[in-house]
């Protein structure tokens, strides 16, 4: 399966015309074409696209991910020491984290805000706690996230000085102390955090509702009621875990998302993270880098699909039994 | 069940009152513009000082520090503050000693020699010598070694050190642009780098280099901290530490800029000429700075394609072409009109050159001459049957997206058909340029300091991937190219260049479009820039700029 989905992106990359060869800055009356021939012979892009792929596969048998082309030869995934002791840190090493920190925090954020919403909409369904739920949910699907990213920058960065504008760290990060530290990188991971948490949060909150909306309507629950039990214990024991099932699909499948970044957020507010990684590995034909990110990729979306079904199992015991709902 | 909203009877009144509660938001993003009251006077005159901060921005971050390997801007614009070369150009753009202390040249212009200042260092300590010199040419012309800056040094054919002050180079035959090359070659320690392979070397995130500046830290991704070289070679820094934050926006950039995070940032027209001279509280702490630009934009024809092997059709585009119309409509007014590829003001730019008028009627006539007429009168003109009509092929470039877009415009009125596409760089180049598949470019040069342009006009650089791929063909230009490379008497290559400016523009196979200004932000705080610019602009003396005690940032100077 990974050998597959390496392959066709391997040719798709290769299809795409250019190399690392002929960015921007080599379109220079001083840089000759010889030089940019040794160049292709020493990152062997003069060789057959089928020859590439046969060298690429046998460096990943051994988890080599060789060296981007564009950054000095950086590793492309984990750090490497040489003779001398110096460590050269791998790319996706320094971008991962930082991206994975910023989905997870707000993955909980969504989820968080997502669930009650969710709640409440379905409860009053139809009420004007519905209404006002699903008219803050689609402004903010519908406000471009950037648009909203450089707004509150101006107004929370310049205009009032309360939060820093861009980057992840203060230029006297290392200054501070632990406590300071975790604030400083807090109050610049604040704003990238909570817009995309915003303006992701219609797709889930409408998931929560629809789900406790059929749950609500189904015959058990009526029989609870009419067993007389609360409408706090109807709604929370017996609705909520049942409304909640399809959500542990909609969390796996977006495991890979968790590592993917985004460009737009990255590049607007500064920040070194796997998006940014990824797409400027493409515009410069960075082919180590791009194939890196795309194999890792690949391989937490099959990850994250048997993370999903095995979870749905554990969680509903129709699914365990095969039984088919409805 | 449920009906929909607009079905049910119910009365919306309560609406209103979520409809306030928006506007009260709505009013709170946008209205309580709060103004903290600067009340420095930062126009205040102070002597100069040591000390301080300056801080400033980049798009994109070197891919590291030894800059004939990385190639980009990024990486030279730090690197050049951490490393000395042999040469530089001085504030009129003249070259002068930077480590030379002086220079001669031979008789039969074929040997350079090089006397470097005493008593160099680097900034570990150790001496710098002409062995370093040595090791750093043989670096860049070694055959692993992939710089794509290598051609103008693989010209020597011997270079020696006969003592530790002495370098000297000869070339197979005299080459005009050696001390363009000189003057462009970062010297690097020979005691660190002996032995290993510079594109992996970890010494391009960790340098040691001799300049005014040493790298302190390198956040990946983040920053770049430089501090003042106590040992540097050529004296004192004013400003302790330079800070290179990357952002790689515009807009989170100038956002930086406005809240006084960073203290310098290049502009765009737009920025420069509308939003800072609107804006009271960033006019009172930015001063703005306008220097020539060192690349012009060009319409450049495939010379190979029908009609434009035609002197008369190019003319008439030329003709059609309201050049001021795209200064003032894409650059809004930041820049000038050009007649040569050479900076205007230096001594290579021809002054009795003019650039072509703006003149409609001549295009026609041209047009007409050439046997172009508008024999079905649908407003196109055809030659033997066939419509004029041809595609300009851009990269992905606001500006010269919108000057194409002029272009189309202008050409349409003589009876010209126009096509605009732009390109994503990488296709662009490979499938369009190498190929030579293209009817017309719209395009920027680099306007060089050394004249020599053989790589773009000889009619032997035409080969794919060679930088001639216009086809310009012209066996006079080529004789003055050839001439120029050889001649490295100042007064005798000028005049050969002249005389090339003077045929080029002549036979245009390209049409000049515009040089814009490179228009820069600084914060008032740093002192000692020349403004006006000179010609080398403002940045030949950014050793001598300083921050004055009282205007420091506190926050920052601190740590």
């Amino acid at each position: 399966m990974l050998i597959g989905i390496s392959l066709i992106s391997f040719f798709i990359m290769h299809l795409a015309p250019g190399d690392i060869t002929n960015n921007e800055a080599s379109f220079n009356p001083k840089a000759s074409e010889e030089s940019r021939q040794k160049l292709r012979e020493m990152y062997n892009l003069d060789k057959p696209v089928i020859v590439q792929y046969g060298l690429w596969l046998k460096r990943m048998v051994s988890f080599d991910f060789g060296k981007s082309f564009a950054s000095h030869q950086k590793p492309v995934f984990w750090q490497t020491t040489d003779k001398d002791g110096n460590v050269t840190r791998g790319l996706i090493q320094d971008a991962l984290p930082i991206t994975l920190l910023i989905n997870i925090l707000g993955l909980i954020i969504t989820l968080t805000l997502a669930i009650p919403l969710g709640i409440v909409a379905a409860r009053k369904y139809m009420g004007w706690q519905d209404r006002s739920i699903t008219l803050f949910n689609f402004v903010g699907f519908s406000i471009p996230g950037f648009w909203l990213s450089l707004l509150l920058m101006y107004w929370l960065g310049v205009m009032n000085n309360w939060l820093p504008i861009s980057g992840i760290h203060s230029l006297n990060y290392e200054t501070l102390d632990t406590w300071g530290k975790v604030k400083d990188t807090l109050s610049h991971l604040l704003m990238p955090v909570v817009i995309p948490s915003i303006t992701g949060l219609a797709g889930i909150t409408l998931f929560v509702k629809n789900g406790m909306l059929d749950v609500l309507n189904q015959d058990y629950i009526t029989t609870a009621r009419a067993k007389g039990l609360t409408e706090h214990k109807v709604v929370y024991t017996h609705a909520l875990r049942n409304a909640l099932l399809p959500l542990i699909t909609i969390v796996g499948l977006s495991i890979p998302g968790l590592i993917g970044g985004s460009v737009i957020a990255e590049t607007i507010f500064a920040i070194p993270g796997m998006g940014k990684l990824f797409y400027d590995a493409v515009l410069m034909r960075d082919f180590p880098v791009v194939m890196g990110i795309l194999t890792i990729g690949s391989a937490l979306t099959l990850i994250g699909n048997l993370i999903a079904d095995l979870a749905y199992a554990w969680a509903d015991p129709r699914v365990r039994r095969g039984v088919v709902r409805d | 069940m449920n009906k929909p909203a607009f079905l049910t009877n119910k009365p919306h009144y309560r609406n209103a009152k979520y409809i306030a509660a928006s506007v009260l938001i709505i009013s709170l993003l946008s209205g309580c513009e709060k103004k903290v009251v600067d009340t420095t006077d930062y126009n205040k005159l102070y002597p100069s000082q040591t000390g301080g901060t300056l801080i400033d921005a980049m798009i994109g971050e070197p891919s590291g520090l030894i800059s004939m390997i990385a190639g980009e801007s990024a990486s030279s614009a730090i690197s050049s503050n951490i490393f000395n070369k042999l040469l530089k150009y001085d504030k009129n753009l003249d070259i002068e000693g930077e480590i030379a202390e002086s220079w001669h040249i031979s008789n039969n212009q074929k040997t350079i020699t090089f006397k470097l200042k005493p008593n160099l260092k680097w900034a570990d300590g150790k001496p710098l010598t002409s062995a370093d010199v040595l090791f750093t040419w043989q670096a860049v012309t070694d055959e692993k070694t992939a710089s794509p800056y290598s051609s103008d040094y693989l010209l020597v054919k011997k270079a020696e050190t006969p003592d530790a002050l002495t370098f000297s180079v000869s070339y197979e035959q005299a080459y005009a642009p050696a001390l363009d090359s000189w003057a462009g070659l970062q010297i690097l320690p020979k005691h660190l780098l002996e032995g290993k392979d510079l594109h992996t070397t970890a010494f391009a995130r960790n340098p040691v280099g001799s300049n005014y500046y040493k790298l302190d830290s390198w956040a990946h991704g983040e920053n770049l901290k430089l501090s003042r070289n106590e040992k540097s070679i050529l004296g004192q820094a004013k400003i302790d530490k330079l800070v290179t934050r990357i952002i790689p926006d515009n807009s989170a950039q100038f956002l930086e800029l406005m809240a006084d995070n960073i203290d310098s940032m290049g502009l765009d027209p737009i920025k420069y000429s509308r939003i800072i001279p609107a804006r009271p509280e960033l006019q009172k702490k930015l001063a703005l700075y306008k220097e020539l630009g060192n690349s012009y934009t060009y319409m450049g024809f495939n010379l190979k394609h029908k009609p434009f092997d035609d002197k008369r059709v190019r003319l008439a585009i030329n003709y059609a072409i309201d050049k001021q119309e795209i200064i003032d409509g894409v650059y809004l007014g930041l820049g000038i009109n050009i007649a040569s590829p050479y900076k205007p003001g230096t001594r290579w730019s021809n002054p009795s050159l003019t650039p072509y008028p703006y003149d409609p009627v001549k295009a026609r006539a041209l047009l007409k001459e050439a046997g172009f007429t508008d024999a079905d009168g649908d407003g196109i003109l055809e030659r033997d049957g066939k419509p004029f009509a041809f595609e300009i092929i851009t990269n992905q470039n606001k500006e010269r997206e919108k000057s194409a877009v002029l272009i189309q415009r202008r050409l349409k009125e003589v009876g010209i058909s126009v096509q605009i596409r732009a390109i994503e760089w990488a296709s662009f180049i490979s499938r369009f340029i190498k190929t030579g598949d293209f009817d017309a470019v719209v395009l920027g040069w680099s306007l060089s300091l050394d004249p020599d342009q053989y790589s773009i006009w000889h009619s032997s650089q035409q080969a794919p991937g060679q930088f001639n791929f216009i086809g310009y063909n012209n066996p006079a230009t080529d004789k003055l190219l050839e001439q120029g490379r050889l001649e490295l008497n100042p007064e005798k290559r000028m005049k050969i260049y002249h005389e090339f400016s003077r045929v080029l523009l002549e036979d245009s196979p390209i049409v000049y479009l515009s040089a814009g200004y490179g228009l820069t932000a600084i914060h008032k705080r740093i002192k000692g820039i020349d403004n006006p610019a000179p010609p080398a602009g403002i940045g030949y003396n950014t050793h001598e700029w300083y921050i004055p005690e009282p205007l420091r940032r506190n926050e920052i100077s601190a740590n």
